[in-house]
């Protein structure tokens, strides 16, 4: 049967291929060593931390436990690590390739430049994930594991351990939807896409104090409102924290309202991410 | 044109008044061609167009003016035309971490071949470059030559109708070059459309069924390198006379009417002549000998594709 009369098993083939390249690419690139030590810091801090609970021999609160991890979840990992991790991988799918002058590889191919954005954009989620996802995982563990076997296993099978988890694991999920798509357009747009990423920084952290119609086209709005576990906001602000306004999420949205925004966002990204790499030219004298 | 042949279309390559611009930049300017099978060459020098006219073609770069058609397909739709074209860029670099086989498997791929076809399709493409013994090593680790060569293999692999090659002789040493060749009018005689670029003009010269001359982003002549010779009318042609008295000779061929110059040969064993209408001189010359000349040989100074270059952009003169 030919190609054109079953595309989507073509497209399917050669999503495939496009992703054999980038993943190996994206997940073994020595420039990207960063990523996994943004990516696996909360893993070392949580050893450490009940490495350190152990030699003392105190008794950890999971209650306790488990609102430091929602704090370094929200704060540092989703608006750190994930946020500049998915600015490493996603811009770099075509900003990359132009600065190397190598993305006529894949323009040399009877590829649908549609298809291309949709191979390269899943190589960059699974890679992002594969790290995130790990990393997610692996703090989970770190954080809890020097609890008596017992509280363990209560909290895991019979409290909200392991849907807490899935739920951490989806919002990294959801989240390296939402930043992917944002940063691969951004890559493709802009020659210099760390201007439109330092925009998307700030407008992230001020997003809670924005007009409601801009928080939803925020990527953390979404994320927060998905959150199992809630940022003490008000311990923050009594202290007088700097950092305070970060845990707002004033009028949280449902969670299947959350879902949708992020899909809808991610899907506006790369549809016209789609549309601009259809139309781009390969002139790498001008870079 | 080339040819003209409007019931082909679709066995062409058809450049309808297209255009160019990088900015202010002309890239090339107002390009009407209609490039049947066959070798065809692209000559010029650097910023002629050459790279342009076969970015345009292939759709790496989108014309800001004019219509483009290969083979009935339009370039702007990547996934028809790369089944049927395969294009040898003058980009020098590659994916990262590659082997040359790697390179050629990977894009094979990429048209939804499954594994056992793409990795024979890969190893016949690679044979056939003469790169077998080095397909497992990293391109980064190749010389200019090879990579050269790989970014043939890719080319070709995937059997296209239309090959599109931009300096594909470029970094070859002479051994290669002459196998290149030979693949290349191996290719034309099993009715390829090879659309070859270069500045190198004695090598297109010689292999060429066509050529396309190239300068500023303007075509100034296109068509068998003869006819193109005989479209020149207005420049006069050069004849190189070997002789024993050619001061004499210069001074008597130069009362001719269809003389526009003679001047003496560097080596001073013999005369250059200009004329307008070759056949015309032929003829005085026939008489002029029978005076006592001792004229040994008499040969076009400049049918090939370099002198009449030269002539077309004015940038000097053949002295063969």
């Amino acid at each position: 049967m030919s190609a054109s009369e079953r595309p989507w098993s073509l497209w399917a083939a050669q999503t495939a291929a496009i992703m054999r390249l980038e993943l190996k690419k994206t997940l073994l690139a020595r420039r990207g060593l960063w990523i996994y030590f943004l990516a696996f810091a909360p893993v070392f801090i949580f050893v450490v931390h009940a490495y350190h609970q152990l030699r003392t021999g105190q008794v950890g609160d999971i209650g306790n436990d488990t609102h430091i991890f929602a704090g370094i979840f929200q704060l540092f990992f989703l608006r750190l690590a994930v946020f500049f991790g998915c600015v490493g991988i996603f811009i770099n799918l075509f900003r990359g390739e132009v600065l190397e002058k190598s993305l006529h590889y894949y323009f040399l191919a009877p590829l649908r430049r549609q298809v291309l954005v949709a191979g390269k954009f899943l190589s960059g989620l699974v890679a992002a994930m594969v790290i995130f996802g790990t990393s997610i995982v692996l703090q989970f563990f770190a954080l809890y594991w020097y609890f008596e076997p017992a509280t363990r296993q209560e909290y895991f099978y019979h409290g909200h351990g392991l849907a807490h988890l899935a739920a951490y694991f989806g919002v990294t999920l959801l989240a390296c939807v939402g930043y992917g798509s944002v940063f691969l357009a951004a890559g493709v747009l802009f020659r210099n896409p760390l201007i439109p990423a330092v925009v998307v920084l700030v407008l992230e952290a001020i997003s809670g104090f924005l007009p409601s119609f801009l928080q939803h086209i925020s990527v953390i709005f979404y994320l927060k409102s998905l959150c199992p576990v809630s940022v003490p906001a008000a311990i923050f602000m009594d202290q007088g924290n700097p950092l305070a306004f970060l845990a707002v999420n004033p009028a949280p949205a449902s969670a299947p309202a959350a879902v949708l925004g992020i899909v809808i966002l991610s899907v506006v990204a790369l549809a016209y991410s789609g549309v601009r790499v259809r139309r781009m030219e390969i002139d790498y004298g001008t870079e | 044109m080339i040819a003209q042949d409007p019931q082909g279309a679709d066995r062409r390559i058809v450049f309808e008044d297209v255009s160019k611009f990088y900015g202010d930049v002309l890239g090339v300017n107002r390009v009407n061609l209609s490039i049947p099978p066959g070798i065809t060459s692209l000559v010029g020098p650097n910023g002629s167009g050459k790279t342009t006219l076969m970015n345009l073609m292939t759709g790496l770069v989108r014309p800001t003016r004019g219509r483009i058609n290969v083979l009935g397909i339009r370039p702007d739709e990547p996934e028809r035309l790369f089944r049927t074209l395969g294009y040898c860029t003058q980009f020098d670099s590659f994916p990262r971490g590659l082997t040359g086989h790697d390179f050629i498997y990977s894009y094979l791929r990429l048209f939804g071949y499954q594994h056992e076809q793409a990795r024979q399709l890969t190893e016949r493409a690679i044979e056939r470059v003469g790169l077998s013994e080095a397909a497992g090593r990293k391109v980064a680790a190749y010389s200019k030559g090879m990579r050269q060569r790989i970014k043939l293999a890719q080319a070709i692999c995937h059997n296209p109708s239309v090959l599109v090659l931009d300096e594909p002789l470029n970094g070859l040493d002479p051994l290669i070059r002459a196998e290149t060749i030979a693949l290349f009018r191996a290719l034309a005689a099993e009715g390829l459309h090879l659309i070859i670029s270069s500045h190198v003009l004695h090598e297109v010269d010689v292999i060429s069924d066509q050529v396309v001359l190239l300068n500023s982003g303007y075509v100034v002549a296109e068509g068998q390198i003869h006819s193109v010779r005989d479209e020149i009318e207005e420049h006069p042609m050069q004849i190189l006379i070997r002789c024993s008295r050619p001061a004499d000779l210069a001074a008597r061929v130069f009362r001719e009417d269809c003389v526009v110059e003679a001047r003496l040969h560097p080596d001073g064993n013999g005369l250059l002549v200009k004329t307008r209408d070759a056949d015309r001189f032929y003829l005085a010359l026939n008489r002029i000998a029978q005076d006592g000349f001792n004229v040994e040989s008499v040969a076009p100074a400049d049918d090939d594709v370099l002198s009449v270059y030269e002539y077309l952009v004015g940038t000097g003169e053949s002295t063969k």
